[in-house]
This record gives structure tokens, sequence and C-alpha cells, in this order.
């Protein structure tokens, strides 16, 4: 139940991120939209979450700012899970000398002081987009799932199941892939989901500190503009929705995990399975 | 018994580079100077208590990781490593069935994998006739199951119809029944016997339990602390054991043909702890707990006696010197 009430808030989500664009035509409204007669009209009337003080609508940006911020936050998952799967199962399953050097640059990575070094290399980098600042925290952010994932290949790749499969001859990529690799998927997805969330909170949180493209709009910026603005005026229509969306995410990816953990850990009783797979389809 | 054995492990030791609780470096030398061959349609037992290095055995016939001395021999030849070919000769089965087979993979998987590893037609009615072989039917019905959907008596049988697909001529169980319940161990047993008769496998039966041995065996050997100390004919070791402790082994199993209170063990005797194995004791490893130790047990470890029926053990107790008298 909590996982799919995660999903349905992930889905969704995800869904207007697709349709966004097409959503705000749809209701004639668009973010950079001028309404000079509604300048910080509250909810209500043409503007359902109001309007912001320059006269454009709130809902109109959150939607549009919808598709970039799950841009930034399935981008940087993708790149951190990649790279946390490679780096973490290549250094479990092969051991010794691969083991040592990735383990290392792993090392490496989960010393290094990340949001200092983001906010450097985002200074540097000429217009910071999405897609910029998902590369950024990609690069930057695989290491814990890493770790994980390499401990938990070393004790798989030692388990019995995997050890018959290899006295019979079978070949390490079918050992990697179909034997080892989906007992991984629980935690596979759960770091991916923690990977979006944290991409999607340190894309606002550098929008917050004003690192961020003038003209895209992310939920991020949203709240940064209203920050200026907003809460010396009392405009909570301005600030509340994108924030609230942060925060369902937020719980969503919550949600999903706790049911990950509680599908992965009691060991694969029969029911869990059932679950399993429903979870993991 | 004079044919060359299919596999053969030949003065092997093996020692562990490990820690200890405190980080220590330590050595564990869990087999030592241990000689053990495998004969084509014979059943080998290999008995001694738990942390005696039964498993290590085994999976050094298997090839799980090198030997740190001695050589182990595929008919003959020594083998260089676990490469296909050697897969396709012997395989093993594990101790634990619940933890053998992949969770996530259907009963089929694991022996479609198998055939096809070795080049065996892998059809639906081959896999059907591996179930048949372990006496899981309805065999399309169980090609389809899961693993938590069976029994631990009914995975054991797939582990062993996974071994048997790739069509080995030696199969290593390394206690395959002592997992699962009571009512169904015969089953198992009688299953691996069958192996033997009908195709002429060479069979390693590891256990702890010297009753399950005298059923199914032809051959017992008896490990004590990663030293071999006795071997031979199965009736021969096991109603005249030569050396103390499988005297005490059979002692200390319940025979209801043997009449109790003829041991030379006291209790405490029997209860006595094996060893540790990083630092063993010197000689023959059983002589702080052995009643009869003698001087030369504890600096020396005991050549081999044979006997005339077959059996032969390493004891100072039966080593005849120029200057004895033989024993009676
Ligand atoms: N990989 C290993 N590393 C270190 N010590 C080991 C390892 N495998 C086995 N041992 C040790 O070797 C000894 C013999 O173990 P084992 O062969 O499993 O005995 P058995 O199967 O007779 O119970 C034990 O003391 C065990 O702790
Ligand atoms: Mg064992």
């Amino acid at each position: 139940m909590k996982v799919r009430v995660g999903i349905g808030i992930i889905a969704f989500f995800a869904v207007v991120a697709v349709v966004g664009p097409w959503l705000n035509d749809l209701m004639g409204i668009g973010p950079w939209k001028i309404d000079y007669d509604a300048i910080s009209r509250p909810p209500g009337g043409g503007h359902l979450l109001g309007a912001t003080s320059q006269g454009t609508d709130v809902l109109a940006q959150v939607i549009a700012g919808t598709r970039n911020s799950m841009v930034v936050g399935a981008l940087a998952g993708v790149i951190g899970i990649v790279l946390a799967v490679v780096v973490g199962v290549t250094a479990g399953f092969f051991g010794g000398r691969i083991d040592a050097l990735l383990s290392f640059l792993t090392n490496m990575f989960l010393v290094l002081p990340v949001l200092p070094l983001t906010l450097i290399v985002a200074g540097y980098v000429q217009d910071t987009g999405p897609v910029t600042i998902a590369l950024i925290i990609g690069l930057f952010g695989w290491a814990p799932g890493a770790r994980t994932l390499r401990a938990q290949t070393l004790s798989l790749r030692g388990r019995d199941f995997v050890m018959a499969m290899r006295m019979l001859g079978e070949t390490r990529t079918r050992l990697i892939f179909v034997e080892v690799l989906p007992h991984l998927a629980g935690w596979i997805s759960a770091m991916f989901l923690h990977l979006v969330l944290g991409a999607v909170l340190a894309e606002a949180g550098l929008a917050f500190l004003g690192i961020s493209s003038a003209d895209t709009v992310s939920w991020g910026t949203i709240i940064d503009q209203a920050r200026q603005v907003a809460l010396l005026n009392g405009m909570w229509w301005w600030f509340v929705p994108p924030g609230l969306c942060i925060a369902l995410l937020g719980t969503a990816t919550g949600l999903v995990n706790f049911g990950i953990d509680e599908v992965m850990n009691p060991r694969l009783r029969t029911a869990d399975i059932k679950a399993m797979r429903k979870a993991l389809a | 018994m004079s044919d060359i054995p299919i596999l053969a492990a030949e003065d092997v030791t093996k020692h562990f580079e490990s820690r200890d609780g405190v980080g220590r470096h330590v050595t564990v030398r869990a087999v030592e100077n241990v000689t053990l061959r495998l004969h084509r349609g014979r059943i080998a037992a290999l008995v001694g208590e738990s942390g005696s290095g039964k498993t290590t055995l085994a999976r050094l016939l298997a090839q799980f990781y090198p030997v740190t001395s001695g050589r182990i021999l595929l008919r003959g030849e020594p083998v260089t490593g676990p490469d296909r070919r050697f897969a396709g000769e012997v395989q093993l089965v594990f101790q634990d069935p619940f933890a053998s087979l992949n969770s996530l993979r259907r009963v089929e998987h694991n022996l479609r994998r198998a055939l096809k590893l070795h080049a065996h037609p892998a059809g639906d009615e081959h896999v059907r006739e591996l179930l048949g072989k372990v006496n899981l039917t309805p065999e399309a019905e169980f090609a389809r199951k899961l693993p938590h959907e069976l029994s631990g008596g009914q995975r054991q049988r797939v582990a062993i119809a996974r071994a048997l697909a790739v069509r080995p001529s030696v199969l290593l169980g390394d206690e395959p029944i002592s997992m699962l319940d009571v009512s169904i161990r015969l089953d198992v047993l009688n299953l691996l016997a069958r192996l033997r008769d009908e195709e002429g496998l060479a069979l390693l039966y590891i256990t702890h339990d010297i009753a399950s041995a005298r059923y199914l065996s032809d051959d017992v050997f008896v490990m004590y602390a990663g030293q071999m100390v006795e071997g031979g004919p199965a009736e021969s070791v096991i109603q005249e054991p030569k050396h103390p402790y499988t005297r005490l082994l059979v002692d200390s199993s319940p025979d209801p043909e043997r009449a109790a209170g003829s041991s030379a063990f006291t209790a405490a005797e029997k209860l006595g702890e094996p060893p540790s194995l990083v630092d063993p004791p010197p000689g023959c490893r059983f002589h702080p707990r052995c009643p009869f130790a003698r001087d030369e047990c504890r600096t020396e470890f005991p050549p081999r006696t044979e006997f005339p029926d077959g059996g032969w053990t390493n004891c100072w107790l039966h080593v005849t010197r120029p200057e004895d008298t033989p024993t009676p």
C-alpha cells in the first residue's frame, strides 16, 4: 500500500513532467505569460494558484518547473546509479586488484566535499541549465551507493547458489547479470530514488543560491524568486506549491524505500516474493 | 579397487590465511596431508565431527580453491584448475539446499543452464527427464516452480538434478541430508545409492552421522581435526574400528545392534573439544582426547598400518616396531 501511494505520486509527477507544456496550453496559461491585472493576486478566478509579483501564473510555473526538476532528478539518478552499479558490483564481484582500485576511487569520492565542489563547478560552467546540474550531481553522488553495492555483491558472490552455478562452468557475465544483479534490484531502486530526490533538492538548493540559468523554471527557481519578494509580502501561494511538490516527492521516495525495505529484509517469505515482484514490476 | 581412481586427492594440505578475533594474522591448518581416492560405482563416506575439514577437502576436490600442497588427480592426470571440462566431470552438492538455489530463478533455469553449458540438448523434455531421475513428479509442474515453493528435500533433489545435468562421473555430497527432515533423509540416500548402481557414479558422501555412512557407503574414511586417521571397507571400519577416534564415533552413535556400555571412553572424554586448527596439537591431533595416548603420539604423526581386511589406520597403537612383539 505504502509502495503504491509512493509510486502513484512519483508517476503523477512524471506524467506532469511529460505533458506539462501541453497541459498549460490546454488551460490557456503559460509560465512566462504576464497578466498585468493579476500582479500578486491570491488564488482564485483566472489564476487557480494565484499570480506572482510579475503577474505570471503560479500554477503554470509549477507545471513547467516540474519538467525541469524531474529532468534533473531522473538524469542525475540514472548517471549516479549506473556509476554506482558499474563500480560497486565490479569491485565486489571481481575482488583483488580491481576491487582495491575501485574502492580507492569510491572512497575518494566519498570524502569529497560535494556541496562546495558542486558550487565551484557550477560557478565555472556557463549557463547552468538542468542538464549541467544533473551531470554534476550524478557524477558526485554515486559513491555511497557504490560502497553499499560492493558490500552486497561481495556477500552474494560467495553464497552457495552463485558457487553452484560457477561450479557448472557458468560464464562470469551470466553470473553477474543473471544470478547476482537481480538480488540487488531492491537496493538499486531504493538508491535510484534517493539520488533522484537528492538531485531535485540539490537543484533547488543551487537555484536558491542563485546558481541556475535565468531562463529555466524549476521548483527551485520558483522558490528562489519567491524568496526575494513573497516572504516579505505574505504571498504564501507563490512558494507553497513548489515547496509542497518537493515535500511530496520526498515523501513518495520515502514510502517506496520503506516498502522495498520491508520486502528485502525478512528473508524472502512466500508473500514477500510476490510483493517484491509487484514492487519491482 | 585396483583400477585408476576417477578423482583423487593425493597428500593434499590446505592452510587458510585468516584473521582471529582481534585482527591478528593466523593460519588455519584445515587439511593436513590427506589422501582420498574415489572409484567408479562406489560410494566413499567421509566421516568426522564438525570442523574436521570435510567441507574443505570436498571443495579442494571440486577445485573451489587451490591446494596448499599435494595434488588433485582426475583419471590420474593432475588438474590445473576449474575449467568447463572439469566441471563436466565433477559436481558438488551443497549442504544447505535453502542456500544453493537462486531464490529468484525457477527450477528449470538451473537445469537448462547446466545442460546448455555442457552442450547437451536442453529442451523441455530433457529438463523433465532430469527431474524424473530424482523422483520429482509431475516433472512439468516442478520445472516451473520457484525454490520457495519446494520443501528442503525437493530442493536438494533439484540441486542433485542440476549436478547430474552435466553428466558428471563424480558427485561430491557435502552432508547432503543433514539439513533435511528426518522423514525424507532415507529417500535421498536411496537416490544416491541408485545413482551409483545405475549410472556408475563415483560418490563422496560427507557426513558426521556414522549410521548413515554405514547404510550407504562401500568405503569409510575418518577425519579428525584435518588429519585422515582411518579408512577401509565400511563394514570393517564400523564393526572393528582400529583408531580410538573411530571407536569414539562408533560408540557415540546410537546403534540398536550393539550392546551398550562397552565403550573404553568415559563421558568426559566423549565430551572433549576438537582442537584449534590455528595451533593444533603436535603429532597425532587426537592425543589430548585419547585415553591410550603414548609419548610418540605427542610428537609425531603415526605412519599408516594396513590390515588384512582392507582397512588401514594412522595410529601408534597399531604400529609394529622391530623391537615390539606384534599386537594381538
Ligand atoms: N575460507 C576459510 N578461511 C578460513 N578458515 C576456514 C575457511 N574454510 C574453512 N575454514 C576452517 O577450516 C576448518 C575446517 O572447516 P570445514 O572444512 O568446514 O569442516 P567440516 O566441514 O568438517 O565441518 C574450520 O576450522 C574452519 O573454520
Ligand atoms: Mg562442513
